[in-house]
């Protein structure tokens, strides 16, 4: 079975970032870059799947610019086994970048998507529910553990209340959730490997798709600041302040 | 120009979120309609009819929507969704799990989590984990959104009375099947609907400690969350994490303790009104958003607190 895991490349999850001061978006330049910590979880997935015999291929596929390709590298070096890259200047929205994976998923005939459960720059939590419509595909989405046998994937999800299992008919998208793994660190000698491994760069029109946004940042802003408040000097007064200036208890 | 939102609810009541959702396409404008899907809905549906301002209540009873699988409940919305402007529901699990897979099926680019409502097309919704509010307009013919709870006041449980109809049958996909479900069971408040939230950090060492939070969180009526930190060191079930992976939260008092105050924790709980932290680390960040900060060890502060607390 094929498999393909999208990846992203992002702002790296260490760096605080900073609102433009012409309100245009985030300061990207100079900014370290990374793949999305949760594309991390589902490309070790896939790396376990393959190297437990029910995977057999694995393709990562990332829409973005030309950098893009350190991200698809860095997926090869955890052990993907060839990466392709639909480049773009445009920052995609989830729903061109659904229209995308689906037209690749149409081409490549993969028998389950694993993606991370959410891009942790535009938090949108969309792409893999999209792609899953788009193909008119089950979808597991927020996913804790994964189960592959008989045609069906057995997904255990992290729902609001605790933990859901349910069944999917396959080929399915699943979702990556915080626990489902922890990402290896590739090593030196897969690093270099993964050098030789090849990328196909497709232009998004190459796959008939259109990934003009529809939504339109009108500003970006600061979330407002919270001040600092008073310290208190004992478990007695501050119990006092809530009840009698806070007055919340 | 007229709403459907999808409404959470649970044991025949509507869940706080979607009430926050409804106030959401209220702020809109135009008419609201709510759908109350599942299995024996009955009193869902007359719990949702008494929702102040809802023009009607769809009802969609059936045992294939019991589990709010995403596959047929999508499928619903998309059947629905001809007679709307605006689709909705609250960012809840199932509300994220199921409305981007109706916006796709409509071609239509979601608004992720929208924490305020500018005008019918005009939205303001957190990202890079809240650190940047962006303002956004769709070009979309319909609009499909999930609303950040915690960022509307959710609209009072009763005063309404809307007329409940039956929604028309629509396509039901048999993709994906419930197998079960292990959920936290607690006598305790639900951590986004709580008016008192008391968490516990790292600094809580070790899972059998976190019963120190107990009977405070008792006294105060408050829901038990936690920090990623500590779900990750396994103190905890991630059910109970508060931040931006986890849950978002904004009680009336939430009070954090042996929590540092990592971005992602802040992210998921500085719009509480008011917050307290307790941490023996002066320089932990937790105090740069906290209205009451004491600085000492939780070990002793808990039994005392609980002491204090118990004193009237």
């Amino acid at each position: 079975m094929k498999i393909l895991v999208p990846v992203k490349r992002v702002v790296d999850y260490n760096v605080k970032v900073r609102v433009k001061s012409d309100q245009t978006g985030v300061e990207l330049a100079g900014v370290k870059m990374a793949m999305n910590p949760f594309d991390e979880i589902a490309v070790e997935e896939a790396v376990r799947l393959k190297e437990k015999g029910v995977v057999s291929e694995i393709v990562a596929i990332s829409v973005g610019v030309t950098a893009a390709q350190e991200t698809i590298r860095t997926a090869l070096a955890m052990g993907a086994d060839r990466g392709i890259l639909v480049e773009t200047d445009i920052s995609p929205e989830p729903l061109a970048v659904a229209k995308i994976l689906k037209a690749l998923a149409d081409r490549e005939q993969p028998g389950l998507i694993i993606l991370g459960k959410q891009a942790i720059d535009d938090d949108m939590i969309a792409t893999g529910q999209m792609l899953a419509a788009l193909l008119g595909w089950s979808q597991g989405t927020f996913a804790s553990k994964i189960d592959i046998a008989d045609g069906t994937a057995t997904v255990t999800r992290e729902v609001d209340g605790g933990l859901e299992t349910v069944a999917l008919t396959m080929p399915a998208i699943i979702t990556a959730d915080l626990r489902l793994n922890e990402p290896r660190y590739a090593s030196l000698p897969n690093i270099m490997k993964a050098r030789k491994k090849p990328i196909d760069i497709v232009k998004p029109a190459d796959l008939g798709v259109d990934p003009s946004p529809r939504l339109t940042t009108l500003k970006v802003v600061e979330p407002p600041k919270r001040q600092a408040g008073k310290k208190v000097g004992s478990v007695a007064e501050l119990v006092d302040k809530l009840r009698n200036e806070a007055k919340v208890i | 120009m007229t709403s459907l939102v999808l409404l959470d609810h649970e044991a025949g009541s509507i869940k706080q979120p979607a009430r926050s959702a409804v106030a959401a396409a209220e702020k809109i404008g135009g008419d609201v309609h709510v759908l109350v899907v599942g299995e024996n809905v009955g009193d869902a549906a007359a719990a949702a009819a008494k929702l102040p301002g809802v023009e009607k209540v769809l009802t969609a009873d059936n045992a294939a929507y019991a589990h709010a699988l995403a596959e047929p409940l999508a499928a619903l919305l998309v059947a629905l969704a001809p007679a709307y402007t605006h689709l909705l529901s609250a960012s809840t699990a199932t509300g994220k799990n199921v409305m981007p897979r109706v916006a796709a099926l409509l071609d239509v680019q979601p608004i992720s989590d929208v924490s305020e409502i500018i005008d019918a097309d005009t939205f303001v919704r957190p990202i890079y984990a809240g650190n940047a509010l962006a303002t956004v307009r769709s070009a979309d013919s319909k609009k499909v959104i999930t609303v950040r709870a915690a960022s509307f006041d959710p609209i009072a449980s009763d005063g309404g009375s809307a007329p409940i109809e039956a929604a028309a049958a629509a396509e039901i996909p048999s993709l994906s099947r419930f197998l079960g479900a292990e959920l936290s069971k607690s006598e305790r408040p639900e951590l986004t609907a709580a008016r008192v939230v008391v968490s516990g950090g790292r600094g809580m060492q070790n899972g059998a400690n976190f019963h120190l939070l107990d009977p405070i969180a008792d006294k105060l009526g408050a829901a038990v969350g936690a920090s990623r930190a500590a779900v990750d060191a396994g103190f905890v079930s991630n059910d109970h994490q508060v931040g931006q992976t986890g849950k978002i939260v904004a009680p009336d008092l939430y009070v954090a303790v042996g929590i540092s105050g990592a971005i992602q924790h802040l992210a998921g709980m500085k719009d509480s009104k008011v917050i307290v932290a307790i941490n023996k680390d002066e320089e932990a960040p937790i105090f740069q958003v906290a209205d009451y900060g004491l600085v000492a060890d939780l070990f002793v502060a808990l039994p005392e607190l609980r002491a204090e607390l118990e004193k009237t």
